[in-house]
């Protein structure tokens, strides 16, 4: 466990020291707080533009840096061959797999938690700002605990993408990984298309096939509650329980893929 | 280091110069292009979002409003609404429970043209699609029956809309009773100013708030029309003819004075036919007193 943390902690610092990240994370406190801006551009429902922007920003946000480190995490390190001297110390490559993986997933999880803060400093605004006539409007309220339920999933769903970054960067170029990661995130989010596949191709095989991807690939509709929570409609802690834990499965079965694969890896 | 910071002023100086040079000679006729929306598939637009389908959806709701506002802002003599269903059904697919979208969307759909498209079915349609989503929303059945009243002028589809309103959760006592006027008296103002004064008191809108509020003014005015026309017929009655200006009704002792609309205009007179109305450059103008738009209206 300790080779892992110290694995963790260097992408965790790496993280830290890479001005990227404050970038987009940076970018995405400002969209939240523009949204205010942006709100004044329609007639009422300011308050769920505020809400719909924050959550789709950080997921967004989230997204772009769990696959531009992610890509990197195993493929930096061979290149530049400081992979050697870090397995030539007292670190499995099962160990190397889940201590990048820690590190990623601790830096996205406070940048969310930073982007979740940002976006309920401007509601808590909006909220001190309105009347009683116009909260009495207002589908929910603005500082809303519900609303951490999306938010909470929006993690789950970084870290599914980082394990699906990760699994590609094993075995394959930064530029093919990110591809990769890309199409299974847009695949992950048909897949209730891929399950009716018999509905909209005659061919029975077709329709098999579409099915098998969708029990195989990890499907991230049901992490996805904004448009609910937005709306404060009832998420219930089952439905959250069981995508998180769902995912998690999904999430074990990536990293011994990707632990597995890197293993056999010849680094020579 | 001084003269890094003197090429770069002088190349953003000569930058800007030559956007300005360059915004005289090549200015694009952005003001002919029409409005499109290249999305038209609801269902797709859903498809493609990949979860961040509110978000669209507020983007959609933007580009609704403004858009009417546009078309309802232009000096066109044939103003064009007929982006207007699509954009609002689209929005209302990629977010089913946005609920400001079905109640101003239908507030918009039904006005009447030229300060809107003037088609209440779609309106209708709209509130329908609604109801479907969210069928507790008392608010949807009770538009609807506002639609019907105001713009169709169809007091019994009004009044059934009401009485449906009426059996849901946490409805107004006051449904029942109107939807009861409406049907009996058809279109009388108790019933016209119980549903506007209802917008007007729950809307957390603005502009939905102002819109009622000009709209129960529109009815004081026309309490005070009444009442200015068959003081007119009396003039006529003495006279044989209508008068030509107030003044000879405050002379003949009729009135007291200039009588003020609301916004504190003068009405106007028709010294041939004897009608009374508000001034073309009242606010209140044009009254909503008129029939249902022509079918041909609708269709646009």
């Amino acid at each position: 466990m300790r080779a892992i943390l110290v694995v963790a902690g260097g992408v965790f610092r790496d993280s830290i020291r890479d001005r990227i990240a404050y970038g987009l994370v940076f970018f995405a406190v400002l969209l939240i707080a523009a949204s205010v801006l942006l709100a004044q551009l329609t007639a009422g429902q300011d308050l769920k533009i505020i809400k719909d922007l924050g959550l789709a920003a950080s997921l967004a946000i989230g997204v772009l840096i769990s696959i531009f480190f992610g890509i990197g995490l195993v493929a930096k390190e061979v290149d530049r061959r400081s992979v050697y001297s870090l397995l030539s110390k007292p670190v499995t490559r099962s160990q190397f797999i889940a201590g990048k993986y820690l590190g990623l997933v601790v830096t996205l999880l406070i940048n969310l938690a930073v982007m979740a803060a940002a976006m309920y400093a401007v509601l808590g605004y909006m909220d001190w700002m309105a009347t009683p006539e116009l909260r009495a409007s207002w589908d929910a309220p603005a500082l809303d605990p519900r609303m951490l339920k999306a938010v909470a999933l929006i993690g789950v769903e970084l870290m599914v993408v980082t394990a699906i970054t990760l699994f590609f960067s094993t075995f394959s170029s930064p530029f093919l990984s990110a591809a990769c990661t890309l199409a299974l995130y847009v695949v992950g989010h048909f897949g209730e298309d891929l399950k009716h596949l018999d509905k909209l191709v005659p061919s029975q095989a077709l329709a098999t096939v579409g099915r098998v991807i969708y029990y195989v690939l990890p499907n991230l509709a049901p992490l996805d509650v904004k448009g609910e929570v937005v709306h404060g409609v009832a998420v219930s802690a089952q439905h959250v329980l069981l995508a998180t834990l769902s995912s998690g499965l999904y999430i074990g079965v990536l990293l011994t893929a990707s632990a597995l694969i890197f293993s056999r890896r010849d680094l020579k | 280091m001084t003269a890094h910071w003197t090429a770069l002023i002088v190349f953003l100086v000569s930058a800007i110069a030559s956007q300005v040079a360059l915004e005289g000679k090549f200015q694009r006729p952005i003001d002919t292009l029409p409005p499109v929306t290249w999305l038209r598939s609801p269902e797709l637009s859903k498809r493609v979002t990949l979860g961040f389908d509110s978000l669209l959806a507020d983007a959609y709701w933007i580009r609704a409003v403004q858009y009417y506002g546009d078309a309802k802002l232009s000096t066109s003599k044939k103003k064009e609404y007929g982006l207007l269903y699509p954009l609002l059904d689209i929005t209302t697919t990629l977010d089913p429970r946005f609920n400001i979208a079905y109640r101003f969307g239908a507030i918009l759909l039904s006005e009447g043209y030229p300060n809107g498209p003037g088609n209440p079915d779609q309106a209708i349609a709209l509130l329908k699609k609604g109801i479907e989503e969210m069928p507790d929303r008392w608010q949807y059945y009770h538009d609807a029956g506002f639609v019907e009243y105001w713009w169709r002028h169809d007091y019994k589809a009004a009044s059934e809309w009401l009485l449906k309103a009426a059996k849901l959760p946490n409805a107004p006592r006051w449904l029942e009773p109107t939807a009861a006027g409406m049907l009996a008296r058809g279109g009388d103002r108790d019933s016209a100013r119980a549903l506007w004064s209802e917008l007007a008191a729950t809307s957390g809108q603005d502009w939905i708030r102002s819109s009622a509020k000009k709209a129960l003014l529109q009815l004081d005015a026309e309490a005070v029309i009444e009442q200015l026309e068959f003081l007119a017929q009396r003039f006529f009655d003495a006279r044989g003819r209508f008068p030509a200006s107030w003044n000879e009704l405050v002379t003949a002792g009729l009135l007291r004075g200039i009588p003020l609309d609301p916004t504190g205009m003068p009405y106007m007179i028709d010294s041939v036919s004897g009608a009374a109305d508000v001034a073309p450059d009242s606010p209140l103008f044009p009254l909503r007193r008129s029939d249902p738009p022509p079918v041909a209206a609708l269709d646009r």
